[in-house]
């Protein structure tokens, strides 16, 4: 028994002590999960000679919750588009000093100085997407360009929603044609019978990450997906379609940021530059399938087969047709949302 | 030597205020006001039905079970437990994540019906799925105690009621049963906990739409940010789940639970 | 005889239940395709994969550590909280009871944000340490949970009679009372572990600078699909775990032909 002990504790002493490597300078990186290609993580360690740490996050809001609880100090966090317009306005990120970012003359201007950081001081575009319709080619024959096909009785048991409540509000506040960003109550509880109809209609499943896999499998013939996500199911399943909805969708982007307590405020602009350096951000955008903002790494790519597509790569003309609106932080009057939201998921089957 | 184990039931009690601590705004019963809607009680209701339906599932497939490896020669038994308790080391996401491989459209099940030129079945997001997923999860800890308790029985007991003429199901509700029902508690208790507060498995086989207290719960927490109306609600679970034990302890009328329960 | 056969008919078919979502693992872990959608052929790509993915290995390590650490700690401070709890008058008992099961009633989040509030206010350092903490604290109530009952079970007259023969009350604890309870400590150990390997919810809220666990990390991936790198470590445990039990039993049925 107590040579046990000691040997347990001669064991503990020894991997903790060889876990530190206290000599290195550490960046920590707080992203969403299946966001980065590692390689990158690993050749920015190597040329800069520091220790990354990479944590990840599933939602905003747990981010945000995690930020908030101050347990570890991160360097660069990438968050959406509305989180960041909060994250802004309750002085948790700082301003970037620029000089430090000369890859950002990469950066598409298209996704520079968007809603949420009008002047563009504290926040580089990380990845960028829409969010719509992907569907089976050889089930749904008929044109997809319209959110109702989500409610065809044609397609019941066969449709996925996005387990997320604002896209999945967002679908019937454009079906209605109301902003996605509406602080009517009325407007959202128009939305709210909308999506109730629908569970009679079409009984949609709503699903989060399980899409992907699923869609690869052929297991829906409708979903309500990310253009990221649809850019690698269609590259999977050949038979997978993506098409934008003509009410109208969301744009997304997601950039990265500095809070205010971060621990290494010029690494973290080293690793912001790193990750706009073209050949950089082409390779991250090959792994993770995502749109890029980068301009020279898009151009870089124009020639394989998967960026061919409206997912990742809507031509011009459909992203100046179709209405897409970002989404705004919504305030304390997210608990509207959410009582709406509650009340569409817990309505009993 | 008592000092040691109080301090630590000290250290226990930290945490009770740190949740308390949250607690304190619920004060303002607003939060309670806001919880005690029908959705909020159908969702209770509802996930306590399903999760007794999951736990007496596991009672029924989980008994007989614990009581073969008991008949199996010592040796032969830790090891037939230990690969009854393996599975649960795999990472639960990844196993519950193979099930939906298996139960899906075109998944592993299908695949193999449709071989055999059976219609293929629709099993995802469904009930079934949900109380599949709870039973396969929470079978293992139904299972330990029983086993525990079942080798407890002293043998000369079973062999006494059989030498005076009791048949094998007699012997069984009125010697096996009560000696071993304390065990079967604990494993009732075991399953019956997680399977109500559970939030993954509802999510992943039965769909978001799928709203048992669990997933409340914990949108509350990580998706509002409400933390006050999470501490409510969870506040309100644990209150009927303490009513369900001291039920069940009424059930067990002898205190033959071995004094691990407080009640 | 047909009782006989009938029992262990059922027992198959309750393990072919229990191990048929593991089969389905180990077969995808040697899919040639990231996806688990469909079959793309054979390949052993996965296994490739894991031995060079440092960071999963970290996290696999990290994982291993925490649970072995965290189960004997666990063990030897439920033990003695549940020899505590038994000496104790009937009021302060169930008290001390009530707060014992807490962790285990809670839902996890609410015990994870509890310690997460609790390590914030005394200032700690987020990472290994209070992962490990963490899971001590939510392992040591299954642990007196399991002991209690044997302890009840022990005739209580044993321990008295030892001191009075002369022993201390370590000696006493040491060689009467702990042998009475051992398959009550076993099962409370079999159970911390296994609590332990595949906590989640507690674990992310509870570290930080990058110390990860298996189940974080296979939550960070479910994201776009999980890797079948999992896979592969999945079959590599279960492979393990077999091999351990063979050769454990083999080992024992030597000892008994040699004795």
């Amino acid at each position: 028994m107590k040579k046990l002990m000691t040997i347990m504790g001669l064991l503990t002493i020894t991997l903790l002590g060889g876990c530190s490597n206290s000599d290195q300078e550490v960046l920590n990186v707080f992203n969403w999960g299946e966001y980065i290609d590692h390689e990158v993580l690993d050749m920015f360690g190597e040329e800069f000679n520091v220790r990354v740490n990479y944590d990840t996050f599933d939602s905003n809001e747990t981010m945000y919750q995690r930020l908030k609880a101050g347990t570890t100090n991160y360097d660069v966090v990438i968050p959406s588009d509305y989180k960041i317009e909060r994250m802004i306005g309750e002085g948790m990120v700082q301003q970037l000093n620029f000089d430090k970012i000369p890859n950002l003359q990469y950066v598409d201007p298209e996704f520079q100085n968007l809603v949420f950081d009008p002047e563009n001081l504290y926040s580089i575009p990380y990845f960028w997407g829409t969010v719509g319709i992907l569907y089976d080619t050889t089930v749904v024959t008929e044109p997809v360009d319209s959110w109702s096909i989500l409610w065809n009785e044609n397609y019941v048991n066969n449709v996925y929603m996005y387990d997320s409540q604002r896209d999945s509000l967002m679908v019937a506040l454009k079906l209605l044609g109301y902003s996605l960003n509406t602080r009517d109550v009325n407007e959202l509880e128009a939305a709210r019978e909308l999506l109730l109809d629908q569970r009679d209609l079409t009984n949609p499943v709503y699903v989060t990450d399980t899409v992907i896999n699923s869609m690869i499998a052929g297991n829906s013939a409708l979903a309500v997906v990310y253009s990221g996500d649809a850019a690698y199911i269609m590259d999977e399943n050949p038979n997978m379609n993506f098409a934008l909805p003509k009410e109208g969708t969301n744009l997304w982007v997601d950039a990265m940021v500095i809070p205010t307590d971060a621990g290494n405020v010029d690494l973290a602009h080293e690793f912001i530059n790193f990750m706009m350096r073209p050949d950089i951000a082409q390779m991250n955008t090959e792994y993770v399938m995502y749109s890029t903002p980068n301009i020279k790494a898009l151009e870089a790519i124009q020639n394989e087969e998967w960026t061919q597509n409206v997912a990742y790569n809507p031509s011009k003309q459909i992203l100046d047709e179709i209405n897409l609106e970002m989404y705004r932080d919504p305030g304390d009057f997210l608990n509207e949302y959410d009582k709406i939201w509650t009340e569409i998921l817990a309505e009993s089957r | 030597m008592i000092l040691v184990p109080m301090f630590l039931i000290f250290l226990y009690s930290i945490i009770v205020p740190n949740n308390s601590g949250q607690l304190a705004f619920n004060f303002t019963l607003d939060n309670y006001r806001e919880v005690f809607t029908p959705i909020f009680l159908n969702t209770l209701r509802s996930s306590f039905v399903i999760a007794l339906f999951a736990t007496v599932l596991c009672l029924v497939i989980g008994y007989p079970v614990a009581w073969i490896i008991s008949q199996f020669p010592p040796a032969k038994q830790s090891m037939l437990l230990l690969m009854f308790i393996m599975p649960m080391w795999i990472n639960m996401l990844l196993r519950t994540y193979a099930w939906i491989n298996i139960l899906s459209r075109n998944g592993v099940l299908n695949t193999i019906l449709v071989f055999f030129n059976i219609a293929p079945l629709d099993l995802m997001y469904t009930n079934f799925a949900v109380i599949l997923g709870m039973v396969y999860n929470f079978l293992p800890f139904m299972i330990l105690p029983i086993y525990t308790a079942i080798i407890k029985v002293d043998k000369s007991l079973i062999d006494a009621a059989h030498d005076l003429g009791a048949g094998s199901r007699q012997v069984f509700t009125r010697v096996v049963l009560p000696l071993t029902l304390p065990g079967v508690i604990t494993g009732v208790i075991m399953v019956f906990l997680p399977a109500v507060s559970t939030f993954v498995i509802p999510q992943l086989l039965g769909g978001g739409q799928y709203m048992m207290i669990g997933n409340l719960i914990e949108r509350q927490f990580l998706l509002t940010g409400n933390w006050h109306m999470g501490s409510a609600i969870s506040m309100i679970l644990m209150l009927f789940i303490f009513l369900s034990i001291w039920l069940m302890k009424k059930f067990d009328s002898g205190g033959n639970s071995g004094g691990a329960l407080p009640w | 005889m047909v009782k006989k056969w009938l029992s262990n008919f059922y027992l198959a078919l309750v393990f072919l239940f229990l191990y048929a979502p593991i089969a389905v693992l180990i077969i995808f872990s040697f899919n040639d395709s990231k996806s688990t959608g469909h079959w793309a052929g054979f390949s052993l790509r996965w296994y490739q994969d894991l031995i060079q993915d440092s960071r999963m290995q970290s996290a696999i390590s990290t994982t291993v550590i925490v649970a072995i650490l965290a189960t004997a700690i666990a063990t030897i401070v439920g033990t003695l909280t549940a020899i505590g709890i038994y000496k104790l008058t009937k009021k302060t008992k169930a008290f001390v009871l009530n707060v014992n099961y807490l962790p285990i009633i809670s839902p996890e989040i609410v015990t994870a944000v509890g310690l997460m509030m609790l390590y914030r206010s005394l200032k700690f350092n987020f990472g290994f340490m209070t992962m490990l903490l963490a899971h001590i604290m939510f392992c040591i109530p299954y642990v007196v949970l399991s002991v209690l009952p044997r302890l009840y079970a022990m005739n209580p007259n044993m321990a008295e009679a030892a001191m009075d023969l002369g022993a201390t009350p370590m000696q006493a604890i040491r060689k009467v009372v702990i042998p009475e309870i051992k398959p009550g400590i076993l099962a409370g150990s079999l159970m911390a572990f296994t609590m332990s390997i595949d906590d989640f919810v507690i674990s992310y809220f509870n570290t930080g600078n990058g110390v990860s666990n298996l189940s974080i990390e296979v939550y960070a991936m479910a994201r776009r699909g999980i890797r079948p790198t999992v896979n592969a470590l999945a079959t590599i445990m279960v492979a393990l775990v077999l091999i351990t039990v063979l050769t454990a039993n083999k080992i024992a049925l030597k000892n008994k032909k040699e004795v």
